[in-house]
């Protein structure tokens, strides 16, 4: 006896609904027992979690700001993913992104020109776009592996951070303190909402997502990706330009990773610092997975895993609960979702050895 | 059940059921082999041959029935069981390793036995003096054409001494002359009282070698009979349940000028178990269908891959309507005339995963289906459905995913959606292969037709009976040398074969050197 995955025919429809609600259920069941085992009580677990991050206006708007680097970077990461191109390092395109705009930021401190933030917003895109386009350039010309090159990427970008606000960037009145000087005020992001930390980024990040669904999904370019990841052969067969198709994955990865570092290092945060991110350009990959590479889908996907972000931090506070406990619980329910998204695709059968022969007699 | 004879058939099938998801692939099948006995097999793609040998060789299950062997119920647990009943299997993709020598990869299916290179070297060569299978067994197998493969596949099989030797379409990479030993070595170890299974759709060699044929249909065992006894064309009609009206040959109507020029193309391979293009000169003028025979791994990928654009050469070797094209893209030879009809179906001319309308856009953007960048839905949509009302295509509709087309619907579409750009240039490879009888003259037709409207069409195939019915002029391919092309009329099949197998006309040597 031995089992054997096997696609699914045709995948039902009200299966692409219904597996997310099962996951959803089955992470809760295993959150009650862990929870419960581990002696805190699971109903107040289970809220802190879900409903305490977002019982409130600013708990939403929290959730908003939380969600913007993750969709940003999610978005771009589908552009390249849809074709197999395999960019890893969002982080340290978002890093760099922050870095060109930061650095604009900090030549103009104190002249407040207005149109720096909008020279800002490019210098943030184009910044993480050229980070990209190193990987796109070693795979294209040398076949050198993306996800190797992306990936180690990261880390140069996040040490050349860490130089830059410890050394030439470092702010001359902060106490010694690894950060730049705050940023002037035209060069912070607008508010959407007073007493909130709500920038304008987060409108930007919502109209990018009907912009990312018309090039993924309707365009001819967005058609042609497709095929490039689907099926290599028909893409040289049909005369579809490989190279352009990597570029164009690594552009708009790292351009939209770049544009979230910017909105970060001008919005909540309001200058450089050795972290700008706590890891958004790798948790965009799972956002981008969850959400099935589909442009709403990955809205979605965004404002659950920062609900994840926010309830176990809450839960964290309220329980004292252990950060290991929270990462756990977080990783279920990833692990549920993909599991049965996976399972609607394909179907598990149990196969007899022997046993099938003889005479049935039908 | 007819009367028993005196000794029980070697194998016998009752009754073999075997269901797949959405489809039944074996209903209630009987088939029995006796010793001594070259049985055929047939029936169209998606008859279920695969499966019955599948089940014959323990890789798959049935869901219902008996087998017995020599008369005793057995169950077949799996490819080891099969091998210890006495069947032995020659499949119709060769599943051998490249990089190693032909004795390592005889020691790789022989388990114990196969730690003693040389005697099993040794036993090889005797098995291959004593049936003509002539190869060296200390030779690397990436070195071996496509005919000494086969040898030893069937040399592998022969030595686990089996009773039943099942060959999966065994001739389809063959060259005539090269069928003609296979034949003589099926017979001879028919006389040693062997059974052999011979899977074909070559009605011609099946009425030349088997003396029964099982004749399958949707599943179904349809007919038993004599080949001998019957016509190429009766045995048509059994497996596809109609009268199948074979393409015609007519006379070009008129030609034009040349659409496609190759000059002295050389074209290095691009992985080492390739085959080099050396001064390859071809002309196919409009109006006209130009067929190139050979036997598969001669160079024909590289020549496909030259005049699409897949590969470059030089800009001056290769001539589409009149321009130099050999450093243009694909997308570019497109707009000069160009289509081009590849040899995978899946994964090539369409993506498996995605609908009939998608897979329109693959190759016809052009067609006024994209504006502004963005894809045209709507019409798109009518581009696919116009595609599978004229060419016959049995889908579910322009929204059906590729993959859920049988090989031969798929073929006429992606055909269809070729003819419908009305390129100057069609060039086609294997255009027939795997698809069903009935698939395969409407292809022919549609090719012909095609051509009287004026396109030059180009077709490479290892089906040397599919060419010499419907191409005009001929040529045959082989390591990467092209001969001249010859008036189809005039070429004789015993001509060409000599070609594929590499002995060339005299004074071609000059020109190849």
């Amino acid at each position: 006896m031995r089992l054997r995955l096997e696609p699914r025919t045709a995948t039902a429809r009200w299966l692409v609904f219904a597996t997310p609600l099962l996951a959803a259920a089955l992470t809760l069941m295993c959150g009650i027992v862990l929870f419960a085992a581990l002696g805190y009580d699971p109903g107040r677990a289970l809220a802190s979690f879900f409903v305490k991050p977002i019982d409130s206006v600013y708990g939403l708007t929290e959730l908003a700001l939380k969600a913007t680097p993750l969709l940003l970077c999610a978005l771009g990461l589908a552009v390249g993913y849809r074709g197999n191109v395999w960019n890893i390092g969002a982080e340290g395109q978002l890093v760099v992104g922050a870095i060109a705009a930061g650095g604009l930021a900090l030549a103009f401190h104190g002249e407040e020109p207005i149109w720096l933030l909008p020279a800002m917003v490019v210098a943030g895109a184009a910044g993480g776009a050229a980070w990209a386009a190193i990987p796109a350039f070693l795979r294209v010309r040398f076949h050198a592996n993306e996800i190797l090159t992306s990936l180690m990427l990261t880390y140069v970008a996040l040490h050349l951070l860490g130089f830059l606000v410890h050394g030439p960037w470092q702010n001359p009145q902060g106490y010694n303190f690894p950060q730049s000087r705050e940023f002037g005020d035209a060069a912070i992001l607008p508010l959407l909402m007073e007493g909130t930390r709500l920038h304008v980024g987060s409108l930007l990040a919502l109209l990018a997502v009907p912009a990312a669904w018309l090039l993924l999904d309707k365009s001819y370019l967005g058609f042609q990706i497709r095929v490039a990841g689907l099926a290599p052969g028909a893409a040289a067969y049909a005369g579809f330009p490989t190279g352009r198709i990597v570029w164009a994955g690594f552009i708009a990865g790292g351009a939209m990773a770049g544009l979230a570092g910017m909105f970060e290092a001008a919005g909540p945060i309001g200058k450089l610092q050795p972290v700008i991110s706590p890891g958004y350009g790798f948790a965009a990959i799972i956002v981008a997975f969850l959400g099935r590479l589909n442009a709403f889908g990955i809205l979605l996907a965004s404002l659950l895993v920062a609900l994840l972000y926010l309830g176990g931090e809450t839960a964290q506070i309220d329980l004292k609960l252990p950060p290991a406990v929270t990462g756990v619980f977080q990783g279920l329910l990833l692990f549920f979702l993909l599991g049965s998204d996976f399972l609607a695709r394909y179907r598990l059968r149990v196969v007899r050895r022997g046993s099938a022969p003889a005479s049935i007699g039908v | 059940m007819p009367a028993e004879a005196p000794s029980p058939p070697l194998i016998e099938l009752r009754g073999i059921v075997k269901a797949y998801p959405g489809c039944l692939a074996n209903d209630h099948i009987d088939l029995s082999v006796a010793a001594g006995e070259i049985h055929a097999l047939l029936g169209e793609n998606g008859a279920g041959k695969s499966t019955l040998v599948k089940i014959m060789a323990g890789v798959v299950a049935p869901d219902a029935g008996e087998i017995r062997w020599r008369g005793e119920p057995v169950s077949i647990d799996g490819p080891a069981a099969a091998r210890r009943l006495g069947i032995g299997m020659v499949f119709q993709h060769f599943t051998l390793f490249e990089s190693l020598t032909v004795t390592e990869n005889a020691a790789l299916g022989a388990g114990m036995r196969g730690r003693d290179r040389k005697a099993l070297a040794v036993r090889i060569s005797e098995l291959a003096a004593r049936y003509g299978l002539a190869v060296d067994p200390n030779r690397h197998v990436h070195g071996l054409a496509v005919g000494e493969r086969q040898r030893v596949e069937i040399l592998r099989c022969l030595l686990e001494e089996p009773k039943l030797i099942v060959l999966d379409e065994p001739t389809s990479v063959l060259t005539p002359q090269e069928t003609a030993s296979l034949f003589a070595t099926l017979r001879l170890l028919a006389q040693e009282g062997r059974g052999i299974l011979f899977i074909s759709h070559k009605l011609d060699e099946v009425r030349a070698l088997c003396r029964r044929a099982t004749v399958l249909r949707g599943g179904k065992r349809v007919a038993e009979c004599d080949p001998r006894n019957e016509s190429a064309a009766s045995i048509a009609r059994m497996m596809v349940g109609a009268d199948v009206a074979p393409a015609r040959r007519s006379a070009p109507k008129a030609l034009g000028g040349e659409v496609l020029r190759l000059l002295a193309l050389d074209l290095a391979p691009d992985d080492p178990h390739g085959t080099a293009l050396r001064k390859v000169e071809l002309a196919v003028r409009a109006g006209e269908i130009v067929g190139i025979a050979g036997v598969a791994g001669n160079g024909q990928s590289e020549l496909l891959a030259a005049i699409t654009g897949e590969r470059l050469a030089p800009d001056a070797a290769v001539r589409i309507a009149g321009v130099p094209a050999g450093q243009r893209s694909p997308a570019h030879r497109r707009k000069l005339g160009l289509a081009v009809i590849p040899e995978e179906r899946l994964g090539r001319g369409a993506v498996a995963e995605m609908s009939l309308a998608e897979n329109v856009l693959l190759t016809a953007a052009g067609q006024g289906l994209v504006k502004g960048g963005l894809v045209q839905g709507g019409a798109v949509a009518a581009y696919a459905r116009r595609v599978i009302e004229r060419f016959g295509v049995v889908a579910r509709g322009a929204d059906a995913e590729a993959d859920s087309l049988s090989g031969g619907n798929l073929q006429k579409f992606i055909l269809g959606r070729e003819m419908l750009q009305r390129p100057k240039l069609l060039v086609a490879a294997h255009p027939t292969w795997g698809v069903d009888v009935g698939a395969a003259a409407a292809i022919h037709r549609a090719l012909i037709e095609l051509r009287d409207a004026g396109t030059a069409i180009l077709i490479i195939s290892e089906d040397l009976d599919e060419l010499l019915a419907i191409s005009d002029r001929i040529a045959a391919i082989s390591r990467g040398r092209l001969t001249p092309l010859v008036a189809a009329e005039a070429a004789g099949r015993e001509r060409i074969g000599e070609w594929m197998s590499g002995t060339f006309p005299s004074g071609s040597e000059a020109h190849a050197a």
